[in-house]
């Protein structure tokens, strides 16, 4: 009963002034709306950053890396072992590229909690033959569909699929520079000649663009026991175990795990790629500075409009008081009005916002990176316009706050002793 | 008869600009169905008092009873009841909120008690409003009515709690001779056949003679 009679009294003062009502409303929409927006489309766009590079590299890297022996064999005898030693020209020890006993390693990480996927990989070295020029070559054998799942291998395929690939071991799926260079295409043969001199045609099952020249031009896929018979190798050759896990967080920690406990490289993804995280980290910030700034601007715009009405209103502010209504009552007609222009207007903003990222989504952008994208990338996801009402619920109540709160200590007397 | 209000050595000060003892040890009272003015000239302290009286200042020494019950101690919120059932007031400016019906602004004090529902205040208030002749207007805005309307409006608001007593600071001091008379005999109607008491601030000699009692007020202080 109480609240009805103070938003019955809010909702004339605010329909006896329209324009102003509108206005300051308005205000909110705008702010609101241009937060909806310029998060959807952010987030968006960074997620389609992070995909083109976090979403196709693992979180693990395990390899064994060809390096010098950290522990030298002076470093053995105990005479010398509090001088200085000066060692010249150390050449890395003779080592395999193969990770030994792979496929057991593979088996265990797999029972790992945190590990949602292990892949394997053979990295073999060759040439694309084209008639009497050799092309280097770089020629990843993997596991198609595993690659597929966990590195979303098939957003990057532009001809052909990755299935064509999974069920042919005499196919290979090309980077698209390479195939360019060669003028070849889908279903054509390729030659590829490897380290020790042999040749094996294989057929072109698909066409892959990464967006990155330097791998398209030199990067192509097999499968993992073409891979291995290219190298003349047997199953048990694997040179590289890629792991993805649930949390990528966890990943620095159980690299350096990993490292110790199988005396192997392991490489995180966040030392791979430290500058998305930063990148993604400032584009958030600034589209919240943005944002925030322009709701301060439609909330000083709501506590002028306020803070005018109650000059306006001082005399019927006073005869509520002489009536009976008390001082909390008076400022709940204030804040009910501010939350009222908040919510409306916020409720606008939130479709306004949804309309514009709706056209922007529609928007045509094409890109070499990713060439399954048409469409500007929009992220419409439902926290934003819960945190964009909330906010302007918040901000125009603030902004009604203290203008009610000025409304609040009237003291009736001086009003009508002063008429 | 039961005291409906009295005040007991009451004494306030202005602090600004300067230190000014405004009513000096006042005390008085008013009865059930009694209609009294309060007559003095200009700064003597009579709207001072009035105010302190109907609970709008709380800023004085002294001791204030509405119905026996004590009011020195009650918070603002506790006032603001007080005045919302037991106190009706008329100023010399109508005070009607414009963008309100007349209507809805005679039902606001009655909302704001919330004791009724809607539709028992809205008939109460087309009660009081045909008691005081202005029915016909009820749906109009207010700020669309002539100024005797306006003041019968604000008296209909004043009475719409039932209230134990009407205040009053020059409730005609706005209006002309015809006006005047006719918010004058509503008063005494409400004074006589209703049993409601009456405290009017006034300069109006005429009017203040037709009262019951005139309180005269000089330098703070009730001489008569």
């Amino acid at each position: 009963m109480k609240i009805g009679v103070i938003l019955s009294i809010s909702k004339t003062h605010l329909l006896s002034r329209k324009k102003q009502t509108i206005i300051a409303a308005l205000g909110v929409t705008f702010g609101i709306g241009a937060y909806i927006i310029m998060m959807s489309f952010m987030t968006g766009l960074n997620g389609l950053l992070d995909g083109l590079v976090l979403n196709r590299t693992p979180h693990i890297h395990l390899y064994n890396e060809i390096v010098p022996s950290e522990i030298q064999p002076l470093d053995y005898v105990a005479d010398f072992k509090d001088d200085v030693k000066i060692i010249h020209s150390i050449k890395p020890k003779q080592s395999q590229n193969r990770i030994h006993n792979a496929l057991a390693l593979m088996s265990y990480l797999e029972e790992q909690d945190e590990v949602r996927g292990v892949t394997p990989m053979v990295k073999a070295q060759g040439y694309y033959m084209a008639g009497s020029t050799k092309l280097n070559g770089s020629i990843m054998g993997v596991n198609v569909m595993q690659e597929a799942e966990f590195y979303n291998l098939s957003d990057y395929i532009v001809a052909g699929t990755a299935e064509a690939l999974e069920m042919n071991e005499n196919g290979i799926l090309i980077g698209n520079g390479v195939a360019q260079k060669l003028s070849i295409g889908l279903n054509d043969y390729v030659q590829i000649s490897t380290m020790s001199g042999d040749v094996y045609p294989l057929k072109i099952v698909g066409l892959y663009q990464s967006g990155m020249a330097e791998v398209d031009d030199i990067q192509s896929y097999v499968n993992i026991k073409t891979a291995q018979r290219l190298m003349g190798e047997s199953i048990e050759y694997i040179t590289d175990i890629n792991v993805k896990l649930y949390d990528m967080n966890l990943a620095p920690q159980l690299a350096k795990d990993m490292e110790k406990m199988h005396s192997l490289t392991a490489v995180d993804i966040q030392t791979a790629n430290a500058q998305f995280e930063t990148g993604t980290a400032i584009r958030n910030l600034i589209s919240y500075a943005v944002s925030i700034t322009l709701l301060i601007v439609a909330g000083f715009g709501i506590y002028n409009i306020l803070n005018m009405l109650i000059y306006e209103k001082m005399n019927d502010i006073a005869i509520l008081k002489a009536t009976g209504f008390s001082g909390l009552d008076v400022q709940r007609i204030f804040i009910s009005q501010a939350l009222i222009i908040g919510f409306v207007g916020g409720l606008l903003g939130l479709l306004l916002g949804y309309g514009v990222s709706y056209l922007i989504s529609q928007a045509p952008f094409e890109t070499e990176a990713l060439p399954t994208i048409k469409t500007m990338p929009v992220n419409f996801e439902t926290s934003f316009y819960v945190i964009g009402i909330i906010f302007a619920m918040i901000s125009t109540f603030f902004a009604g706050y203290f203008p009610a709160r000025k409304a609040q200590k009237i003291d009736p007397v001086e009003i009508i002793r002063g008429q | 008869m039961a005291k409906i209000l009295e005040a007991r050595n009451i004494n306030k000060y202005f602090r600004k600009p300067v230190e000014f003892h405004v009513l000096k040890d006042i005390s008085m009272s008013v009865e059930e169905g009694e209609f009294v003015s309060i007559m003095g000239k200009s700064g003597c302290g009579k709207s001072t008092l009035l105010y302190i009286l109907s609970t709008m200042d709380s800023d004085y020494d002294g001791e204030l009873l509405i119905k026996d019950r004590p009011l020195m101690d009650l918070d603002q919120d506790q006032l603001a009841r007080i005045r919302n059932e037991d106190i009706g007031f008329v100023f010399q400016f109508h005070y009607l909120l414009a963008e309100f019906s007349v209507l809805e602004n005679v039902m606001l004090p009655a909302k704001k008690l919330g004791l009724k529902s809607y539709a028992e205040i809205e008939h109460d208030a087309m009660e009081k409003l045909k008691l005081l002749g202005i029915q016909d207007q009820a749906l109009k805005m207010s700020s669309r009515i002539s100024g005797g309307q306006k003041q019968r409006v604000a008296i209909a608001r004043a009475l719409i709690n039932n209230p134990s007593i009407i205040m009053g600071d020059e409730p005609t001091g706005n209006l002309d001779t015809k006006n005047a008379n006719n918010v004058f005999n509503i008063f005494q109607e409400l004074a006589h056949d209703q049993g409601l008491s009456l405290l009017i601030v006034t300069h109006d000699d005429d009017f203040a003679q037709r009262t019951d009692r005139i309180i005269t007020m000089e330098d703070g202080l009730i001489i008569s």
